[in-house]
């Protein structure tokens, strides 16, 4: 699907005027509250958070190892590994597998990977219909879409929106049906999507985490439609990149603690399931054979680095929740699969900052999406680091060069900077005094445009602190 | 062969960002001393209690998970109780289980009106019963494993699911599950699946509306087998 990303500016316009995607954007502000309840249910919370942080950047620090150690634990269990260095060689890895069993259609796990390979198009063009199975990912699927939040896929939609897409798809069932609910439409969902369970001839998830110590694979839904996916068909492909591994079964619930009560509030979601292997001899269930495709995807070269503390991310959707651009724009308005402030991070490291550029510009710098982050990634501090990096290079549009360059001439001369603040104040207030407040000032009309710019009164800051602290 | 050669580029390309060598000796001490030891973290005070409250955090983190869960005195009156509960949600007198030794010498014969399959299955079953190995009291947590005893397509293709734990096995916390599972199956190994789960199958997916029965089972029911504290 075509990246938006270069044009945030017009699709956060779009989205503001979207009567639709506004009214569907107050469903997500349970999120705050809920996560909310759930920290303060458990006093050790915060501790967690520290360790959460500090298991994630004990293995990327020895990453290699743990990864050597999880291949050996993987295919002692039977498993078949696959690495991919990039989202082509990760796309040809899964439809290799998928050609071996003459695959017609394959069933899939809600797996953010996937969307950021771009891998359903890719199967859907060599005749493997991929069907997506996480209620919300099935939506966006039918429409087109790309996810709008990580957790949510679908949370850019009104149930009105659901039912108009379900009449258009399903239509060998009766036209006269009551779809009014959700209850009746998830009803629908279910029963459509149990006969392509029970037909798939593969079945594809992600991964939450990867367990060095045992070779083990974690997802964790909710729906259940992960498990199927992954009992029903012939073969189980498993989608992770690397920075997914954790050393032991003791780290993985250290994060799973602070996983669902970041997510979605829950103490522990309702289905946390891990995968070693193929089916064995005595299995009556289960796959026959298990495979893990670990992609790099420009992962390895953020090891070391200034983003490095992103691939400690668990994907828990906090810090969109919780982001005052994001509950105003949406997801989609951010142009790719990572949206909020992790995307605005993320996004300039896989696709690159000239493309998405915009992302890291999205934000007020508030906060509050580190102040939630359950691994406790600095994300404003990386934001202004691709700033920064925007600016080094040359990206940034020239009137805010310009802008930024006259700026800085008078903040590196206090006198200077002291003197010129004070005589614009003094002039906009004797210009303001009568209505204390401005409809338009001249090289200001993207303020003015909005709102009125309020009369400076009382002379400048700097000058009142000075007077406060008696210098 | 591409797989081979993105293997190489993948770990030369962590290590030159790392800025090491496989060779570091304290860090293989590092990696290895925590795989053999795996040590526990913070564990939530909340599930550290005497064997009568821990069962009753359970049933309470149960609930609160949206299942329910009853007190049944002993393996043999499982039966009846399945029976029951069918009859009172109004089910069909119809259950499969898997071949679990726990579950196979339970009294099956004596609820004639209750027709019992075994083995795994295939989407048409309304109602199974399976054996957890263990459960966690903190988050209402139960673990079931895969094999012949518990096939995994009971937890999730049936609307209702019923799941029997003994009252012994129900620990506080998942750091004594995962050592338990160490002792059953030895270090480092694991069944094909192990399930944690925590409630009826639920989607929020249209417009955040909670609602129960995804894909998975509408009804998750947990009956807590045997009395404890005798003492």
């Amino acid at each position: 699907m075509t990246i938006t990303s270069p044009s945030f500016k017009e699709n956060a316009r779009a989205a503001i005027a979207d009567a639709q995607l506004q009214r569907a954007l107050t469903y997500g502000l349970g999120f705050v509250e809920r996560r909310r309840a759930a920290a303060d249910r458990l006093p050790e919370f915060d501790a967690l958070r520290d360790a959460a942080r500090d298991i994630k950047n004990h293995t990327l620090a020895h990453l290699d190892l743990y990864l050597e150690a999880y291949e050996s634990r993987l295919k002692a269990s039977g498993g078949e590994l696959h690495y991919a260095v990039t989202a082509e060689e990760a796309r040809q890895i899964v439809l290799a597998i998928c050609r071996k069993v003459a695959a017609k259609t394959a069933t899939k796990g809600k797996t953010m990977i996937a969307e950021e390979i771009g891998l359903n198009d890719f199967l859907e063009e060599n005749g493997i219909q991929p069907v997506e199975t996480d209620l919300g990912e099935y939506l966006i699927q039918i429409r087109h879409e790309m996810p709008s939040h990580i957790i949510a896929p679908a949370i850019h939609l009104t149930k009105q929106q659901v039912e108009a897409d379900f009449r258009r798809v399903h239509t060998h069932l009766p036209p006269d049906r009551n779809l009014d609910e959700p209850t009746t439409l998830l009803a629908e969902a279910r029963e459509v999507l149990r006969q392509k369970f029970l037909a798939a001839d593969v079945g594809i998830t992600g991964a939450n985490f990867l367990v060095a110590e045992t070779g083990t694979s974690i997802i964790v839904t909710n729906e259940g439609n992960g498990d199927l996916t992954q009992t029903l068909p012939k073969i189980h492909i498993v989608l992770a990149t690397i920075e997914k591994l954790v050393p032991t079964l003791e780290d993985a619930s250290a994060l799973l603690r602070v996983l669902a009560r970041s997510a979605t509030g829950q103490d522990m979601s309702v289905y946390t399931t891990l995968s070693t292997g193929p089916r064995r001899p005595d299995d009556p269930d289960g796959p026959a054979e298990y495979h893990v495709v670990i992609l790099d995807n420009g992962r390895s070269a953020m090891l070391g680095g200034e983003f490095e503390d992103m691939l400690r991310c668990i994907r828990c959707g906090a810090c969109m929740n919780h982001c005052p651009i994001f509950n105003a724009v949406g997801g989609h308005a951010y142009g790719w699969v990572y949206p909020g402030p992790m995307g605005a991070v993320l996004t300039p490291s896989l696709i690159g900052v000239d493309k998405a550029g915009h992302l890291p510009n999205a934000s007020t710098f508030c906060g509050r999406c580190e102040e939630v982050c359950p691994v406790r990634i600095p994300l404003p501090r990386m934001m202004r680091a691709w700033r920064e990096r925007e600016f080094e290079r040359h990206l940034s549009p020239a009137t805010v060069r310009a802008g930024l360059g006259f700026w800085a001439f008078f903040v590196k001369r206090p006198r200077l900077y002291g003197l010129a603040t004070a005589l614009a104040s003094r002039v906009l207030a004797l210009f303001g005094w009568f209505t204390g407040r401005f409809r338009r000032l001249p090289l200001a009309s993207g303020w003015t445009r909005y709102r009125d710019f309020p009369a400076p009164q009382g002379g400048t800051f700097q000058a009142r602190w000075r007077r406060r602290r008696g210098i | 062969m591409r797989n081979v050669n993105a293997r190489d580029l993948i770990f030369s390309s962590i290590r030159r960002s790392l800025g090491v060598s496989s060779s570091e000796a304290p860090r293989r001490t590092a990696v290895a001393d925590r795989l053999a030891h795996h040590p526990a973290g913070i564990v939530p005070a909340r599930g550290q209690l005497p064997a009568r409250d821990r069962l009753a955090l359970f049933r309470a983190m149960v609930e609160a998970a949206a299942g329910s869960v009853e007190d049944v005195p002993s393996a043999a009156d499982v039966p009846g109780a399945l029976a029951a509960f069918l009859r009172a949600k109004n089910l069909p007198m119809a259950v499969r289980r898997g071949e679990d030794p726990r579950l196979s010498a339970m009294p099956w014969q004596r609820e004639r009106t209750l027709d019992v399959k075994v083995g795994p299955s295939d989407g048409k079953d309304l109602a199974a019963i399976s054996h957890a190995f263990g459960a966690a009291a903190e988050s209402g947590t139960l673990m079931l494993l895969s094999g012949a005893d518990n096939p995994t397509t009971l937890n999730f293709l049936p609307d209702t699911h019923v799941v029997v734990v003994d009252a012994e096995d129900v620990a506080g916390d998942y750091e004594t599950l995962w050592t338990r599972l160490r002792e059953k199956f030895g270090d480092g190994l694991m069944p094909r699946t192990v399930n944690l789960i925590t409630g009826p199958s639920r989607s929020a997916d249209i417009e955040q509306t909670l609602i129960l029965g995804a894909h998975g089972p509408r009804r998750l029911h947990v009956m807590v087998v045997g009395e404890l504290d005798r003492e």
